[in-house]
């Protein structure tokens, strides 16, 4: 169903230069309206001509929302800052690594230079049922052609599905998880501040988004708190082929560890439910235990419970318990 | 402003996917229009209904309880379990549509299955334990409805029979009711086919995609319309004059006063022959 063409459908373009005139122009259009950041998402959906929005807010020209600054908890990353900027900034190498690492980690060096943190993290998924047009839950639709019996899954949901199996497709989203950070959201009523966590929804608040934004929204910044600067972390990627490639499973994982026990830990997974999942259960368990195998192997077991396969992405269970015991086991420093 | 939203399937086929969802707010503005005129008409311009006199004898008057059971208490059971499964319904449905994000799926689909259930029970209950007849219109009904409408609009109509056990307009609901309740249940009991739950198998090709897509749409209908006739229910069942048909659904029973005001003995019969013959008061019906 989708046919790649160069010639877009015709929509109104704005470029506006702050993040008022950008809140304005959201809240005036409403769901016509279309945000763009780098365009890699965006220019998919418009070039396939799936999605037909008749206003586009290309924020490309707000040198506001880029760069990368220290405040006195923490730092705030502006919304537009590329993933270039995020994994060559020296205070993010200096203090949140594995932001760096996951950035880097994300497609080629190309797409990189273009694409930003705020579109990293709020890009839609992948599921190429929904990506071809198919009338889905997430489209709208009754139905999820990727949970069917005789559907292609290979790269969907093993937990959290809700009707829909579709799967957050982002390197950099479970790094923020892990790192408690805080989005920074405006509109026309103003600003809010919400926990990366509950930034990313599931099918089973909002089928038809990945995350808390709604129309007129616009993410400005991701703020990141001092709590977990300069700990020990660790972050994997797994992929089909070593670049340009969406993660099967990635893993992000903060930890203060003293004397060979894990004193607290914070970790998420992604490629396994709709958003960066949380592994709160996991990160209770193994709080004051030895960072050891034993400790793995219960946290690796523990991560899974609850996980329903599909037809094609059972391997992902002893993929997600592997990363989750090498995160416990993992040792690199910020 | 299609009430339908349609889309093309893989196969091209164009389908209905479901209903728009701005009918929500036009079916809970329909009932709050409906409220606020049936409370003006009813406050200050309705005359007070006047009955024909029943044919029953003083005996069977006298012999009248001083509490008439109305609802046994597996009727007011079913009613309230029912009642909470409903609203439950409603508001897993319709809150996620206007604003309030929660995961509602399994809230929804277990209320359902209690709705369903109660619905099963209540036409068993129904038909083997109460009197089956007493809920559905009947020619006298039909009649006195065209009578007390003339009468309303001050049109010369002889005065119509006090009620029956339920009034016309409870015999209405009930019908109205059963349509949509039925037509949600039914069709929700097989979109449980469609979603994870520890007992089915999930079989999204149960139907074809037009009828997965029309049963979605006369969920969808039945759901909404529901919304404006929950909004009666409750206005009704709060009103000063009908306080008392409320209180028999919680304490089973109304007054003898109440039952002389607006029902027949010779209708509604309350009171058993010998009861009436023996003159202490009698048995009641369930």
């Amino acid at each position: 169903m989708a046919v790649i063409r160069d010639v877009m459908p015709a929509f109104e373009l704005y470029q506006p230069a702050s993040a008022d005139d950008a809140v304005s122009l959201l809240a005036q259009y409403g769901a016509d309206a279309w945000v763009m950041a780098g365009g890699l998402d965006s220019f998919d959906w418009l070039k396939d001509r799936i999605k037909r929005p008749k206003v586009v807010v290309d924020l490309s020209q707000m040198q506001g929302m880029r760069g990368v600054r220290e405040t006195g908890d923490g730092v705030e990353i502006g919304a537009m800052t590329t993933l270039t900027e995020v994994v060559r900034d020296p205070v993010l190498i200096a203090k949140y690594k594995i932001l760096t690492e996951a950035a880097e980690a994300a497609a080629s060096p190309q797409i990189r230079n273009q694409g930003t943190i705020g579109g990293n993290i709020s890009q839609d998924t992948r599921c190429w049922y929904y990506r071809s047009g198919f009338p889905c839950y997430r489209a709208g639709g009754n139905i999820c052609y990727a949970d069917t019996p005789s559907a292609i899954n290979r790269e969907h949901a093993i937990l959290g599905a809700d009707r829909c199996v579709a799967v957050s497709p982002s390197d950099s989203a479970p790094a923020l998880v892990a790192l408690d950070a805080k989005m920074v959201i405006r509109n026309s009523k103003g600003e809010r501040v919400v926990n990366a966590e509950d930034y990313f929804i599931g099918p089973g608040i909002d089928i038809t988004r990945m995350t808390t934004l709604r129309h007129g929204d616009l993410l400005t910044a991701i703020r990141i708190p001092a709590t977990w600067s300069n700990t020990q972390y660790y972050f994997e990627k797994v992929r089909d082929r070593p670049v340009w490639d969406f993660p099967l499973v990635n893993i992000a994982a903060v930890k203060v560890v003293s004397g060979g026990n894990i004193v607290r830990i914070r970790m998420a997974v992604n490629g396994v439910a709709a958003h960066p999942w949380r592994l709160k259960q996991v990160e209770d368990a193994v709080a004051g235990k030895p960072a050891n195998e034993a400790t793995a192997e219960m946290a690796g077991n523990l991560a899974i419970q609850g996980a329903q396969p599909l037809r094609y992405n059972g391997y992902k269970l002893p993929l997600m318990r592997n990363l989750v015991k090498r995160a416990i086991r993992g040792t690199q420093e910020a | 402003m299609n009430p339908i939203q349609w889309a093309t399937s893989p196969w091209g086929q164009r389908i209905p996917i479901h209903i728009a969802w701005y009918l929500i707010w036009v079916c809970a503005i329909a009932g709050l229009a409906f409220l606020i005129v049936h409370a003006i008409w009813a406050g200050f311009i309705a005359k007070p209904e006047e009955f024909q006199e029943t044919t029953a004898s003083p005996a069977v008057i006298a012999a009248i309880p001083a509490e008439v059971k109305r609802h046994s208490l597996a009727a007011r059971l079913f009613h309230w379990i029912m009642a909470a499964a409903m609203l439950t319904l409603l508001f897993t449905a319709f809150a996620p549509k206007v604003g309030y994000q929660f995961p509602w799926v399994t809230y929804h689909w277990i209320a359902g299955l209690v709705l369903i259930a109660s619905i099963i029970f209540h036409v068993i209950h129904a038909t083997f334990f109460m009197d089956f007849w007493s809920i559905w219109p009947d020619k006298m009904d039909i009649e006195d409805a065209k009578n007390r409408s003339r009468r309303m609009m001050g049109e010369p109509a002889p005065r119509p029979h006090r009620f029956a056990k339920y009034p016309f307009e409870n015999k209405m609901y009930h019908l109205i009711i059963v349509l949509a309740g039925l037509s949600v249940a039914i069709t929700g009991g097989f979109m449980i086919f469609r979603v994870r739950t520890p007992f089915l198998t999930r079989n999204p090709y149960l139907f074809s995609d037009m009828t997965w897509g029309m049963m979605y749409v006369l969920h969808g209908l039945a759901g909404v319309g529901l919304i404006a006739l929950i909004m009666a229910h409750i206005y009704f069942a709060l009103r000063p004059e009908k306080l008392a048909i409320t209180r028999g659904m919680i304490v089973g029973s109304i007054t003898r006063e109440h039952f002389l005001e607006e029902h027949d003995p010779q209708r509604w019969k309350v009171v058993s022959k010998s009861a009436s013959e023996a003159h202490p008061a009698g048995s009641s019906a369930d």
